[in-house]
């Protein structure tokens, strides 16, 4: 079985050699080379997954041929290996669903373009799973950014030609601040791999010295990251990138591309910088406040909008709080209810903009909620959907949102000092969600005289309603069978350092 | 405090530019500003790693008549990162050109507050 260790550099090199080998095919050809290598990425990642979690080893794989502590390396372990298959299934699910819309929205001879911009989004996300080395995975991190900026601005409307400008422009500043985070790193550790570092940050604070600098470089990374996953005062850009792009980006951009920096987020704290420094350095108290502002705030100009993409997009910068405020509790609990919170949000985040997609275009492609008054009779496969996305993001029970909502909770009980703070902003967070999600549920279903909109059948766009069914029992399987997951992400966090 | 700094003055005018491209990149309104400013970013950061890099009295790491000893040749790690971060900041320069390019064929301005005002004219 030894040929799987293989399979991590094979699937990030197959990504990456397919977005090079697409920009000579035509479109449709593009596009079946990007589905088989998101399906053969699924599948290397899963013999990944179940070959770490049976064996319970991390595993170090050397690229090229200097050993340890000058080489570079991949490192592998049943968390990094189970994201890798979760991001690609969200991955092919966002693409199937947005499919006909990717066919409709964007000029012929750029649909080309655009696999190649997902082969890299994937090749990156990858990277930035399995690597071991900050610097590189520094230039994951850029290729990230320019991937999806490739994905925001392909439908080449003026909105989101400025959605990509902002995107970019933010996503720079964050760069530029984990670039100079990991300078300094390099420049008091001396190493770029990051269990060496992990080893020298020992010793220095076992010495005492550097620990200023060390601080300040902790909050450069952490805020540069922050920024680059749009933490509540950095989310300018994030409704009109999510909200104008064509559904297939919206839904990879809010499930995976931020996710991806909080997972190498989460992998710096507890691989390079130690769990403990990181809650000493106080830092998770201005991640928790964030977080906690954030929740409040997404949700309160969520509820202000009248566009249901804008909506859901707005839903996603309360989410993306949820998540930092499980760090800024700082305890092991806190973390595994934000890594469940990652996956639960992911499934169901791209859910709502995928069954939105069906809802506004049985009403006339109209986006606001008078519009859509009854579109859940008129495509009743994707009433349904946004039904269960709307009950999840919510938290009513057997739905995933309902486990992390309750990892939270039970997290906060255990976090003495933040209790309080954290349960009341839940319960209202909570009531928000509620507000702006069962309404539109309640829109969707109010039924309507004289429809002036046509009804669909399901059955007319089978790939739609497969990917709709499989979204929904992912929702379903993250809600019901949690025990196994959260178990795996406990032990897979501790199986990280 | 003032020894320390008159020591280090290279990585204290990284650090300097490293603010200025910053803030330049942050709030400035015109895009080509905005991009002089990333510029100046990633500049400050390759003269801080340059500066970190060198020892003094020591050569490029480029091995001359066999001689492998580390005490003739500066560290190369930190040049192998400047390289790899200019390639990685002319790709991402390039990106922003052509985007402000789009942007200003569209609106014909490069002032980012007046694209927003114009968009919320259109009503889109």
């Amino acid at each position: 079985m030894e040929i799987i260790l293989n399979f991590p550099c094979i699937s990030i090199l197959l990504a990456m050699f397919s977005a090079i080998i697409s920009s000579a095919l035509n479109g449709k050809w593009a596009k079946y080379l990007n589905t088989f290598v998101v399906t053969a990425v699924g599948v290397l990642s899963a013999f990944t997954f179940w070959y770490t979690y049976t064996t319970k080893n991390s595993y170090t794989y050397v690229m090229g041929h200097y050993p340890a502590p000058y080489g570079n390396e991949i490192r592998f372990g049943s968390l990094e290996a189970g994201m890798a298959l979760f991001f690609a299934v969200i991955m092919l699910l966002s693409l199937n669903g947005g499919r006909k819309k990717i066919r409709l929205e964007i000029a012929p001879e750029k649909e080309k373009l655009y696999y190649i911009m997902i082969n890299l989004l994937l090749s990156s996300l990858l990277a930035l799973v399995y690597t071991n080395d900050i610097f590189t995975a520094y230039v994951f991190v850029e290729i990230n950014t320019i991937a999806a900026c490739g994905l925001i601005m392909i439908t080449e409307h003026g909105r989101t030609i400025e959605a990509a400008v902002r995107y970019m422009i933010m996503s720079l500043l964050g760069s530029g601040l984990f670039l100079i985070g990991i300078c300094l790193l390099y420049d008091m550790t001396g190493h770029l791999l990051m269990v060496y570092i992990h080893s020298s940050i020992t010793k220095i604070m076992a010495a005492g010295t550097y620990q200023i600098p060390l601080l300040v470089t902790i909050g450069l990374i952490v805020v540069g990251l922050a920024i680059k996953s749009a933490l509540f005062p950095f989310h300018a850009w994030l409704p009109d990138a999510y909200g104008y792009s064509t559904v297939s980006s919206a839904a990879m951009l809010s499930s995976l591309v931020s996710k991806g920096y909080i997972f190498l987020l989460i992998k710096l704290i507890y691989r390079v910088i130690g769990f403990r420094r990181f809650y000493e350095s106080g830092i998770v108290n201005v991640l928790f406040v964030f977080g906690l502002a954030g929740m409040i705030m997404g949700s309160l100009y969520a509820i202000r909008e009248n566009d249901i993409r804008r909506m859901i997009s707005y839903s996603s910068v309360a989410q993306i709080g949820y998540i930092y405020m499980g760090f800024g509790l700082g305890t092991s609990i806190g973390m595994v209810a934000s890594i469940f919170h990652i996956l639960s949000h992911a499934a169901t985040k791209s859910l709502l903009f995928v069954s939105a997609s069906g809802l506004t275009d049985v009403s006339g492609g109209h986006k606001e909620f008078q519009e859509l008054t009854g579109a859940g009779y008129r495509n009743k496969a994707a009433g349904a959907a946004f039904t269960v996305g709307a009950f999840s993001m919510v938290g009513i029970p057997c739905f995933s949102g309902f486990i992390s909502k309750l990892l939270f909770a039970q997290a906060a009980i255990q976090t003495s000092g933040k209790t309080l703070p954290t349960l009341i902003v839940l319960a209202i967070s909570t009531v928000l969600n509620a507000i702006y999600f069962l309404k539109t549920v309640i829109r969707i279903y109010t039924p309507v005289k004289d429809d002036k909109y046509e009804a669909v059948s399901s059955g007319k766009n089978m790939l739609y309603l497969v990917t709709l069914v499989c979204f929904i029992v992912l929702n379903l399987a993250l809600g019901m069978i949690s025990q196994p997951i959260t178990d795996w992400i406990s032990y897979g966090v501790t199986a990280l350092i | 405090m003032g020894e320390n700094l008159a020591q280090n003055y290279g990585e204290v005018v990284a650090m300097v530019l490293f603010g200025i491209g910053f803030t330049n990149l942050l709030l400035q309104k015109n895009m080509i500003k905005k991009i002089i400013g990333l510029n100046i970013m990633d500049t400050a950061v390759y003269l801080f790693l340059a500066e970190k890099g060198y020892i003094t009295g020591h050569i490029a790491p480029i091995i001359v008549n066999n001689d492998f000893s580390p005490d003739t040749y500066i560290n190369p790690v930190p040049s192998g990162l400047v390289l790899t971060g200019i390639v990685v900041s002319v790709s991402v320069t390039a990106l922003m050109l052509s985007l402000t390019i789009r942007l200003y064929r569209r609106y014909h301005t490069l002032d980012l507050d007046e694209v927003s005002k114009r968009l919320k004219k259109e009503g889109l």
